[in-house]
């Protein structure tokens, strides 16, 4: 079987967001970046399905610059077996979905994080799938694999769904459908000469594009209230704040 | 513009969040038809009315009471065409999310999820959308003729402006493709409320000191009517189910008020509640960051505020 991995390259969860020259640009100074939490996810479940069944291969994707490469080989160090960079800004869903689709064509099954933890968008998977008719589900829980036949587990509003599909297939997924791997020595060192292909992006018009970027207005100061008066508590939510 | 809005159904309901949606299309200023799926009552739809829709289609498929979402993309592609719909609004959610992406494409809309307020239409079409999971906003701009998009929760406020909307019949043959996911089953999550929907939610941290203790902050939940949610060491150490893991790898909520107990407020945590209106924050430690990004704070043992406070509540109420 052939696995497709697609990871996004984004800022640790820690990371303190900013943005530079007139809020244009994402201010990267002192940020830390890593395999997209959610992708690393659909990496470990790749993972899993490539050791427990005989000749399956592992490929990750990655649409972003050179300095991504160093996100795509820690996915190489945890266990995938080459990887495809697409040259190019992931600026939104629809370019990053298809320049996936450009390459998916021929894997059996394509994995990805239900969403980018910087864009957010959480719909490449869904658009990959309708590229290339395919079906596509996220977030995914828990996924098996029997012949050409997926089980499924999805989450939804206050809930969970089984659903059974067949391969191909496109999912987005989520905990707890595999634990994240740790790459150990051997894998750091394999990594370094796996092959990464790169290759340039397809299509140039942008259907959506980003003027600038803005943060938050900054919250007022927190009001304390003395834990010998929880009613007074009840009676600002009420009064004040009009929360209740 | 003609607008199309995709109102969904749950347990023969219209969720609130698709109310919304309908809001929000009605406060662009222009002409809205809705378009509910599957089986539902007409009177629900007709009350649509109330919040700026003209027009409800009604595709009463029983085939479509199941949410598949390839499916309803189909349906939702054909309307939009037949109506001569430029914009498709919908409110995110695990079906309208993917679907409304589906759509995009079979459409050769511009799209954009997570969006927080209603257009700005001076220079291009531009909407604000939520990103860095509710740490920093993004304005973009959507290019092309069509155009589909997604709300968060609170885009627009859900407010009365109108009477009975008029409920048409409508159908879009499907095909065995549009079938090619089945669900199998569905399994409810206990406790009434939703979390992701709920209005008031209460969350409780590693302070709570184990699972057995949650029966206090339940009481403060119910007297409430609020959802429960918790931190991600909490769900992790299994002493409450992952779907009520919020933050940023979990549940996103947006509340009017999020009440955190024992919850020391990681940045990861607070992605997942930044969105919310108000925040109070109970925790021993004076030094927890929660604080920071509170509206009011007690500092104490929740054990002895909680019950204190579920009583305040219902001698409020």
């Amino acid at each position: 079987m052939k696995i497709l991995v697609c990871i996004s390259h984004v800022p640790d969860t820690t990371s303190k967001i900013n943005f530079t020259d007139n809020g244009t640009k994402f201010d990267t100074a002192g940020v830390q970046f890593i395999i997209g939490p959610y992708d690393d996810y659909a990496l470990a479940r790749a993972i899993e399905l490539k050791e427990s069944m005989a000749g399956t291969t592992v490929t990750v994707l990655n649409v972003g610059l050179a300095d991504t490469e160093p996100t795509i080989r820690k996915a190489l160090a945890i266990g995938a077996d080459d990887a495809i960079r697409v040259n190019a800004e992931p600026s939104d869903s629809f370019f990053v979905a298809s320049q996936i689709a450009e390459h998916a064509k021929g894997y059996d099954l394509v994995l990805m994080g239900r969403e980018s933890i910087d864009y957010n968008g959480g719909v490449v998977h869904a658009m990959v799938g309708e590229l290339l008719g395919i079906p596509s589900l996220s977030p995914v829980m828990k996924l098996d694999i029997d012949g050409s036949h997926v089980k499924m587990s999805r989450e939804i509003e206050g809930g969970k769904e089984s659903v059974e599909s067949s391969l191909p297939l496109v999912a987005g997924c989520q905990e707890p459908i595999a634990e994240w791997k740790i790459p150990n020595m051997r894998g750091i060192m394999s990594a370094r000469t796996k092959p990464l292909k790169v290759v340039e992006a397809t299509g140039s018009t942008k259907s959506v594009i980003t003027q600038k970027y803005e943060l938050p207005a900054a919250k007022g100061a927190v009001k304390m209230i003395s834990a010998d008066n929880v009613s007074d508590l009840v009676t600002r939510l009420k009064t004040e704040a009009k929360v209740l | 513009m003609a607008v199309l809005v995709f109102v969904e159904v749950g347990e023969g309901k219209v969720r609130k969040s698709s109310l919304e949606a309908v809001a929000y299309a009605h406060q662009m200023g222009s002409g809205v038809t809705a378009i509910a799926l599957g089986t539902v009552a007409i009177a629900e739809l007709e009350m649509l009315g109330k919040y700026g829709a003209q027009k409800v289609l009604h595709v009463a498929d029983t085939k479509l009471d199941q949410p598949i979402i390839q499916a309803y993309a189909s349906v939702l592609a054909k309307a939009m065409q037949d109506e001569n719909a430029d914009l498709l609004v919908l409110a995110n959610s695990s079906l309208a999310t993917p679907v409304a992406a589906k759509v995009a494409i079979k459409t050769n809309a511009s799209f954009a999820s997570n969006v927080v307020e209603l257009p700005s239409t001076t220079s291009g079409f531009v909407v604000k959308r939520s990103i860095y999971t509710g740490k920093a906003f993004s304005m973009v701009e959507l290019k092309n003729q069509k155009k589909v998009i997604a709300l968060k929760k609170n885009a627009a406020e859900a407010k009365e402006v109108g009477g009975s909307a008029q409920v048409v019949s409508y159908s879009v043959a499907l095909s065995d493709a549009d079938f090619t996911t089945k669900i199998t089953s569905t399994e409810k999550a206990s406790g009434d409320i939703l979390l992701p929907e709920a209005e008031i939610v209460v969350s409780g941290g590693r302070g709570m000191k184990g699972p057995e203790h949650w029966n206090i902050l339940e009481d403060l939940a119910k007297a409430l009517h609020a959802a429960t949610g918790c931190s991600k060491p909490v769900s992790d150490m299994n002493w409450r189910p992952h779907h009520e893991h919020v933050g940023q790898t979990g549940v996103k909520v947006a509340p009017q008020l999020y009440i955190a107990i024992g919850i020391s407020g990681a940045i990861q945590h607070l992605a997942g509640v930044n969105s919310s209106k108000c925040i109070v924050v109970i925790n021993k430690d004076p030094e927890a960051p929660f604080f920071k990004a509170a509206d009011y704070g007690i500092v104490g043992d929740a054990f002895e505020i909680l019950p204190k406070l579920t009583e305040a509540v219902k001698s409020m109420r």
